[in-house]
Order: structure tokens, then C-alpha cells, then sequence
């Protein structure tokens, strides 16, 4: 416990610093990486939450963060910018939709979980194509970022920053609460031994509808703010590989541990932003790292870097 | 630990900026490289290389730079390329976009930036009306444009009824509108197939199914290749002629061949123009990347061209955007396509053309030059664009 | 559009056509998981690799049917290779990790190939001998080729029913897929038997590639839709079972034809016009998935679920 808090803090301390650095070193551009960082984290956090601590391995995640997005776009296009209308819609929505998808995917287990789980991502990513009205294929741009009144202007890219580091912050403090709640155990009873679970008397299933939607809703949060970075909002954003890429973002960092998912996003991200610049086959370098990841880091980057330091003591 | 990360954060920004004086002109290119596009982003890149290199390297009197990004036909993968360039390379000029979906996603963060845009392919009609900007100017044409010659063209034949298809996104659906501007028989059915979509069979069924007197279709690139060849098998080619903008071209030519020998395609500019600069740039393109150059490689050519003079009528001074912008106006370049006017959109006013697909002496098809369809032809938007 | 009887069963033809495509790629896939329990993205890497190596061969060779052979030869050794190196340490790990090992495998061998054969999209030429149309019925020509693909893809299906009911490897195919632990136990090479049917289900996956280079780009990253439409087959057929997988294939292949086709034209007739351009083209992109979401809802196992597990 006491390593994990040390970790967070380390985290979350080098997270604030970054416009800091990046505007000394005139490189803006930088804070927009960053940002993107927070988003992402935020998407990941969420579906650890309900693949490290529940077990589900939800193959269409994007989904949520497709929803967010577009929540946000489409009552700009009505001309309704106020951020609170905006965000609100956005999380209603995905939990809606989250109820909707987890009722009908919870109830399976293991890659029937997963597949359908990918079939809602894919049914929405295609309702998204066809939505022509709101750009359909080619995305849609949106006109201004969402409207806090005088107090938050999201449009300045530091204050956008840290307004998704405090979303961030706030809900990794959350997850880690909920996680350690009594909900949180039953849940991790559920993922060890379903039947046991529900043999001593839980309702497996009201609990993992509960996570699956929780997480939805905080994914549709991360959509929202990723919608105010790119003031621009594609089908692209919820197309199945950006799934997987959020899948990616969790297991490098370490399954079930809140922060690992945050590190992974960071160096996720980082990756693609440099090695992109390196070279345009960033992707041949990404994949092997990946399997060594997974095939030697079992608990990802958090877990091996937790034996490492456990192993000397011992 | 703190100050680790920190040190390697630093070292990271570092690393990927590299810091250049204001001698050097940085010209972002931002095109379709991989998939079905690729062949018509490698137009962009050749036909934008070779004006550098015919310019000395020098762009005005100061040393050019070109710095690709490659938007795999994704407008979002575009977007994201644009801000890296504005902003982390503080490019001078942003050129190329093949897609129109691209250029609408990437159009605001690059605008916006104060950079100048001298757009080489897609021109959608928002850009050319509302949209419009004293920083963008297109090298190419506004989508309506040559679909509305080739309209113009098959009402003339009079062509009775024609079956409309087109990928559907913002350039698809641009060319059927202009086509249906000018086309004054019956429309017996216009199609959109998804963008992404690689077999056309069942569609085709459905043409041979409505017995439309033609077909238009426009399918650009590795789309194109794939329409015409699947069209070939089908057998629908003896009894519903083909016509097109932006498919029957040097970019799909190589690879349809015969399939697509005899039928028509409209357009502001073929290898075949005889204009003096235009012999000298197809020669000099041929000689130097092997290939046929296509639409895009002219307007890539002439846009860096254009990007050229502005730099040189400011003297180098590339703070001054007002006087580029003015310069780029006056279109004072030889430009491959004949005569080049900008409207007041910033969009070409230009001759648009049939051309007839043929089979050359050596072998090869190409696009022949038969008659100017729409002379000095401006397009349909310019009257909603507010500048003057 | 004037909607009649022939004009529907051209449509299912195009829809069986697609079917069969898509069972020849889910043949494999259905048998890797069913019997190795291996949840495998990088398959259609696999398609992938057949349609690239088929087409350059036939233009190196000039000639078809040496593409179409260079291509199961070399997508087998690239299979053999890939279950050799990365998934025999794979078999025991869960599902994540498989996902995650075979999603790295996809990106890797997307990339190797757009370094291989550049960013481009290749084009295959169909055959002369097979580029016309053969009339189905009077007046209703229909591509050579294509009849040509369906053809291939019913030989396949017999040649992979045939296999798994009167042979011996048949026999433990099936065995595999009704009990793994028991066929170890019994003393069978399980590791070879891996291999085998891991390479058979890539010589398919690439035959499928082979195929479908004439009609379709050749472009790094083709394999991802068709993985996921395969993903979807082999659930909806039961995981594991050959005759789910075909009937599946045949069953999405058209479902998806007829509903890009019919889907407009029959809600025009009860909504307007306009409400049906935008509602038509939507639901039939959903289709598939909508079916796949019903399917399992009522059959969690989906269509022919392995008998014992």
C-alpha cells in the first residue's frame, strides 16, 4: 500500500508539471500530447476497473468514448455549448448505453463477453457512419470548445489540461475507493469464483452490470474531454482497434492496479508520438514490445517494475 | 525519481524539436500515402519534389523544405498530422490533401494557425463558400467543377438517363451534385457506397438491373481500380458505357488498361495538354519517377510553384502573409494546366476538358485531349464566399 | 429499383460469393479455437500475406495457379512459423493475452508488409480464361470469377468435411474440439496435431487471400475487417464446429448482400423516401452485428455449439 501511494503520487506530480516544462521549452505542443495522455488514462482507468477488478474484457470500449464525443458534437451543432448541458448529456447517455450493452453482454463469460461486447462497438461505430446529418463517414467538426461561463475557459490548452488532470485524479481516487469498498470486494470475490459468489448468497450479476456501467459512464467523461481537444469528433474514434488500443493501454501498465492503466497510457502514447517521428513503421516496433510485454511482464509495466523492487528485500 | 522523469521529459521534448533560422521555408505536405489512396498521395509527393528541385532547392531566394505526413485517408489521422506540423514544426505553408473529408477535418487548426494553405486535390464546396479564408487557395479544382463538364457534356450527346454512384463522403457526394447541375436527362438512380467498401458486385447487379442508358461514377485512385476492373468482369462495360471524373487517369490507368479504352472522363488537365509547360513537366516528370504523372502531380507541381512566387514577391519576409496571399492571387506562374485564374474563393477559374481514353503508341492508355467543355469555367460557390 | 425474382437470386449468388470467402477464413479460426482454445487476431494476417504473395508471384510467373500455390506454400510456412515461435508459449494464457499477443502479431505483420511491398495498394489481374461472364439463366451473365471463388470455396468445405468425418486426423480433430484434455491423455501428439491444424487453417485463410486479390485492393491491413466478419461467423456458428462456420458464412455473407441491396428499397415502401435513404444504408451496416447480438442471445453457444466442453 504504501509503494502504490508512493507511485500515485510520483504519477500524478510528474503529470502536473507538464505544461510547466513545455512551455518553458516553447513547445506547446507538448501540453496537446499531454492532454490527449490525460484522455486516454481516464479511458483506461475505466476498463480496468471492470477487466482488472471484474474480469470483463471488453472488446468495445471505444464505444464509450464515442458516445462522450459525440454527445458533446451534436449539441454544438444544435448550438448548445454550455458545458454543463454537454457533459451531462454525455454521461447519461453512456450509462444508458452502458446499461443497455451490459445487460445484454454481462450475462456472458469469457470470449462470448468479449465478442459481444465488440459487437455493440461495432454496431455503434456504424451508427455513427450513417448518422450523415452529423458528417457520417467524415466526422464532424466541432465550432468551439464547451462553454463553463467566465470561470473555465477549455479553449486555453493548459487550462484544458489540467481540467482533465483533475477529472483524472478524481476518478483514479475514486476507483481506488470503490475498489476497496465492500462493492469493490464483492466484485473481486465475483472475478475469482462466480459460483462461490453467488452460492454464498451475491447477485453476481447486479454487481458486474453495476461496474460495467460505472466504467462506461467515466469512459463517456474521457470522450467529452477528448472532444474539447480535438474539436472534432469521427467514427474513427470508436472503430474497434481503438478498442484494443485502450485494451493495450491497461496491460501495459498493469492489470487491475488503477495507476498501472495510467502509466500504460503514458507510454503508449509517448511511443507512438516519438516513434512516429522516428520512423513511419513505428507499428513493427510496437507490436514485438507488446508481446514481450505480455508474454514476460505478467502483471504489466507496474507489476514488474513491483517484483523488481520487492525482490532484493527478499 | 521526480527529477528522473522530469530529465527524461525534457530530453524527449529535445529530441524531437529541432530549431531552424528563419532562412528556411517549411512547406508541410499532407497526403493519402498508404492504401487504395497511395497512388494518387505519390503524385503529390513526385509532382511537389520535382518543382522543388527544378526551383534549385530555393523557395522564394531562401532554402525550401518539404516535411511529409501521411493522413491514411483518415480525416482525423489528417487533423492530428496538421497540428503536429503548425505546431510542433511551424510550418510556413501547408500543401497537398488528396481527400476533401481530409482537408474539411484538418482545414480550422491549420487556418487558424496563420499558415497559408495551397490546397492540390479535394476542393469541397464548404471551403469554396461559407467556409472560405484569405489563407487557403486551391491549386486543384472545387469538386463541382468537372462533374459538371462532364454533365454538361452527356446532356449535349443527349444521353438519355444515366445511374449516379460515388463513394459517400464529402467529395462523393460534391461531384454528383455538380453532375446533376448540368445533366438534364432522367437520373434513374443515384448510389453511395460506403468509403471503405472493397467489392462493388452487389451494386453492380442493381445497374444492370435499371438499364440506365450510362453510368457516372466517380472513384478516385485505388477505388477507381477496383470499381473499373469489378465493372470489366461483370460484363456491364458493352452495354452501359462509363463515364467519370477523377478515376480514368494515370493513377488507375496502368492497372484497368483496356477495361476502361473508348470512355470518356472530364477534368482540368491530362499529360496530353500541349501547353508549352506543361510538355516540359510531363518529360521532366517521366524522365525523373518512371511513371505517367496524373491530376494530382500537376496541381502538387503548380502549387509549390505558386508557393514560390508568393516568397518572392515579399522578398523572403515570410511574416508578411498579406502580401503571399496577394501574390498567390495573381497566379503569375506557368502554370501546366494553360491559363490559371483565382476567384474570389481563392478557387481556380480554369478550362475544364474531354478526354478520351486511348491506347497510346507504346502500349499504354492514356487520357487524349478531345475538346474544351467548359471554358474559364468558375465554380458554383463562389458567390457565398464573402471575400471579395 | 424495379425488385424481382431474378434479381434477388443474382443478389444471393453475390451473397453466397461473400459467404464463401468468409468461410474459408473462418474455417481456421473456428478450428484453432475450438480445439486449441486460442482466441487468434493475427489470423487474417494470414489472408493477408496469401493475397500479397499471390500476386506478386503471378507477376513475376505470369501465371495463376502458380500465385495461387505460392500462396498457400508461403502463408502455411509463415503460420507454422508464427505457431512455432509465439503461440506455443500462448495456449495456456487467457484469452487477454492471447488477444493482446495476436493483436501485437497483426500490427507487426501489417507493418512488415507495407515495408515489403510499400504503402501502395497492389492489384492482382483476374486470369484471362476466367474474366468473362457464363449466363446463369438466359440473359443474367454472371462473372466467371466469381463463380470460380464459390466454386473453390463449396470444394473446400467438402475436402474439410470430408477430412474431419472419415479420417483418422479427422478423428482427433473432433475429439480435440469435444475434449482436449482427454486426447493428450490418451497419448496423441498434441503439439503436431497443433501445428497441423494451425497450418491448415492458414493455407485456407491465404487461398481466400489468393482469391480475392483480382476482385479487391491488395493493401496492408485488408485482414482487419475480414478477421473481425470471421470473428463474428465462428460465434455465431459455435466455436469449433466446421458445418457452423460454413452455415454461418453463408448465413452472414448474405444477410449482409441483402441488406445493402434491400434494405432501402423495402423501407421506401412503408417510409418516405428520404427516411429510408438515411435508415436503409444504416441498419444494413449494423445488420450483421444486430443478428449476431440476437443469435446469441438466444443460443449463448451460438448455432452448432461443440457437444461437450
Amino acid at each position: 500500500m504504501q509503494s502504490r501511494t508512493v507511485v500515485a503520487a510520483v504519477i500524478f506530480t510528474a503529470l502536473a508539471l507538464v505544461p510547466s516544462v513545455a512551455t518553458a521549452l516553447n513547445q506547446s505542443f507538448y501540453i496537446d500530447v499531454g492532454i490527449r495522455i490525460l484522455i486516454f488514462a481516464i479511458a483506461a482507468l475505466s476498463l480496468d476497473l471492470i477487466l482488472g477488478y471484474g474480469g470483463m474484457v471488453s472488446f468495445g470500449h471505444a464505444a464509450f468514448l464515442g458516445i462522450g464525443a459525440y454527445a458533446v458534437g451534436i449539441l454544438a451543432y444544435f448550438g448548445v455549448h454550455n458545458g454543463l448541458a454537454q457533459f451531462v448529456a454525455a454521461i447519461v447517455v453512456s450509462t444508458l448505453a452502458a446499461l443497455f450493452i451490459g445487460a445484454v453482454s454481462v450475462r456472458t463469460t469469457g470470449v462470448y463477453f468479449i465478442m459481444t461486447t465488440l459487437a455493440f462497438g461495432q454496431m455503434l461505430y456504424f451508427l455513427a457512419v450513417s448518422m450523415s446529418k452529423f458528417g457520417g463517414d467524415d466526422g464532424m467538426n466541432i465550432s468551439s470548445t464547451s462553454d463553463f461561463g467566465g470561470w473555465l475557459d477549455l479553449h486555453n490548452p493548459i487550462v484544458l489540461y489540467y481540467t482533465c488532470f483533475c477529472f483524472l485524479l478524481g476518478f483514479a481516487v475514486f476507483s481506488d475507493r470503490l475498489v476497496g469498498s465492500r462493492f469493490g470486494m464483492v466484485l473481486r470475490a465475483i472475478h475469482m469464483n462466480e459460483q462461490r459468489a453467488v452460492a454464498i448468497g451475491v447477485g453476481s450479476f447486479r454487481y458486474k452490470l453495476t461496474a460495467f456501467v460505472i466504467s462506461g459512464a467515466m469512459c463517456g467523461v474521457s470522450g467529452a474531454l477528448l472532444a474539447n481537444q480535438a474539436l472534432f469528433v469521427s467514427p474513427a474514434i470508436m472503430h474497434w482497434t481503438r478498442s484494443g488500443e485502450i485494451l493495450i493501454m491497461v496491460i501495459l501498465g498493469g492489470i487491475g492496479t488503477l495507476f498501472g492503466p495510467i502509466i500504460g497510457a503514458v507510454v503508449y502514447l509517448l511511443l507512438e508520438s516519438t516513434l512516429s517521428r522516428i520512423t513511419e513503421h513505428w507499428e513493427i516496433i510496437l507490436g514485438p514490445f507488446l508481446i514481450i510485454v505480455v508474454l514476460f511482464a505478467h502483471r504489466g509495466m507496474l507489476g514488474w517494475i513491483a517484483e523488481r523492487r520487492r525482490a532484493p528485500t527478499k | 525519481m521526480n527529477g528522473k522523469l522530469l530529465a527524461a521529459l525534457s530530453a524527449l521534448c529535445l529530441m524531437s524539436s529541432t530549431s531552424y533560422g528563419a532562412d528556411t521555408v517549411k512547406i508541410g505536405l499532407i497526403t493519402t500515402l498508404s492504401g487504395p489512396g497511395g497512388v494518387m498521395g505519390r503524385n503529390h509527393r513526385d509532382g511537389a519534389n520535382l518543382a522543388l528541385e527544378q526551383l534549385g532547392g530555393k523557395i522564394g531566394n531562401l532554402k525550401g523544405e518539404i516535411i511529409y505526413a501521411d493522413d491514411e485517408q483518415k480525416p482525423d489521422v489528417g487533423r492530428q498530422a496538421a497540428e503536429q506540423m503548425v505546431k510542433q514544426d511551424k510550418v510556413d505553408f501547408v500543401t497537398g490533401v488528396i481527400f476533401s473529408n481530409v482537408l474539411l477535418a484538418l482545414y480550422r487548426p491549420v487556418i487558424d494557425s496563420g499558415a497559408i494553405m495551397v490546397g492540390a486535390s479535394g476542393g469541397p464546396h464548404e471551403v469554396a463558400g461559407e467556409m472560405c479564408s484569405p489563407n487557403f487557395f486551391s491549386a486543384s479544382w472545387q469538386n463541382d467543377q468537372a462533374p459538371e463538364a462532364m454533365g454538361k457534356y452527356m446532356t449535349d450527346q443527349k444521353i438519355q438517363s444515366v445511374f449516379l454512384m460515388a463513394p459517400n463522403f464529402a467529395a462523393g457526394r460534391d461531384m454528383l451534385a455538380g453532375f446533376k447541375r448540368y445533366y438534364k436527362g432522367k437520373i434513374v438512380a443515384e448510389l453511395y457506397t460506403n468509403l471503405n467498401q472493397p467489392d462493388y458486385q452487389a451494386e453492380l447487379s442493381q445497374i444492370r438491373f435499371a438499364k440506365p442508358k450510362a453510368v457516372f461514377v466517380f472513384y478516385p485512385g485505388g477505388l477507381g481500380i477496383q470499381f473499373i476492373k469489378q465493372y470489366a468482369q461483370a460484363g456491364l462495360q458493352k452495354d452501359f458505357p462509363l463515364y467519370s471524373v477523377y478515376t480514368q487517369n494515370e493513377t488507375t490507368l496502368p492497372a484497368i488498361g483496356a477495361a476502361a479504352n473508348g470512355n470518356f472522363e472530364t477534368g482540368f488537365w491530362s499529360p496530353d495538354l500541349k501547353n508549352p509547360a506543361n510538355v516540359a513537366f510531363v518529360k521532366a516528370f517521366r524522365a525523373k519517377y518512371g511513371y505517367m504523372p496524373a491530376d494530382y502531380a500537376a496541381s502538387s507541381y503548380d502549387a509549390v510553384n505558386l508557393i514560390d512566387s508568393a516568397v518572392k514577391a515579399v522578398n523572403g519576409d515570410l511574416s508578411d502573409k498579406k502580401g503571399m496571399i496577394a501574390a498567390i492571387k495573381q497566379a503569375k506562374i506557368h502554370s501546366v494546366r494553360g491559363d490559371l485564374k483565382f476567384n474570389n474563393n481563392h478557387f481556380p477559374i480554369e478550362n475544364f476538358y474531354l478526354f478520351k481514353i486511348v491506347k497510346a503508341a507504346d502500349g499504354s492508355y492514356i487520357r487524349k485531349e478531345e475538346s474544351v467543355v467548359l471554358a474559364n469555367h468558375g465554380d458554383s460557390y463562389a458567390s457565398k464566399c464573402p471575400m471579395k | 429499383m424495379n425488385i424481382n425474382i431474378f434479381f434477388l437470386l443474382e443478389q444471393l449468388l453475390n451473397g453466397v460469393q461473400f459467404g464463401v470467402m468468409l468461410f474459408l477464413i473462418s474455417a481456421g479460426l473456428t478450428l484453432v479455437f475450438g480445439i486449441m482454445n486460442l482466441i487468434n487476431l493475427a489470423h487474417g494476417v494470414l489472408y493477408m500475406l496469401g493475397a500479397y504473395i499471390c500476386a506478386s508471384v503471378i507477376q513475376a510467373s505470369g501465371s495463376f495457379l502458380v500465385g495461387v500455390a505460392a500462396a498457400i506454400v508461403g502463408s502455411l510456412a509463415a503460420g507454422i512459423v508464427i505457431e512455432l515461435v509465439t503461440f506455443r508459449p500462448l495456449y495456456r494464457r487467457t484469452h487477454l493475452d492471447q488477444v493482446l499477443v495476436t493483436f501485437g502479431l497483426t500490427l507487426f505483420f501489417n507493418e512488415l508488409v507495407r515495408i515489403i511491398w510499400g504503402p501502395t495498394a497492389l492489384y492482382a489481374a483476374v486470369p484471362a480464361a476466367l474474366s468473362g461472364q457464363i449466363d446463369i439463366l438466359p440473359g443474367a451473365p454472371y462473372p466467371t470469377y466469381r463463380l470460380v471463388i464459390i466454386g473453390t470455396g463449396i470444394l473446400a468445405a467438402v475436402f474439410l468435411y470430408a477430412l474431419v468425418s472419415y479420417t483418422r486426423i479427422g478423428m482427433l480433430i473432433r475429439a480435440g474440439a469435444s475434449n482436449r484434455v482427454m486426447v493428450e491423455a490418451l497419448g496423441v501428439n498434441i503439439k503436431l496435431l497443433y501445428t497441423f491444424i494451425f497450418g491448415l487453417g492458414a493455407a485456407l485463410a491465404a487461398l481466400a487471400g489468393a482469391l480475392a486479390g483480382p476482385i479487391l485492393a491488395i493493401e496492408s491491413g485488408m485482414g482487419n475487417g475480414m478477421l473481425i466478419l470471421a470473428l463474428v461467423v465462428i460465434v455465431i456458428g459455435g466455436i469449433g464446429s466446421i458445418r457452423g462456420a460454413f452455415i454461418a458464412s453463408i448465413l452472414v455473407g448474405t444477410v449482409d448482400t441483402l441488406g445493402r441491396t434491400m434494405l432501402r428499397p423495402l423501407f421506401a415502401t412503408f417510409l418516405s423516401q428520404a427516411t429510408a435513404d438515411q435508415a436503409g444504408p444504416a441498419i444494413a451496416s449494423m445488420l450483421i452485428y444486430l443478428l449476431m447480438a440476437f443469435i446469441l442471445f438466444f443460443r449463448p453457444q451460438g448455432l452448432f455449439p461443440p457437444r461437450i466442453r
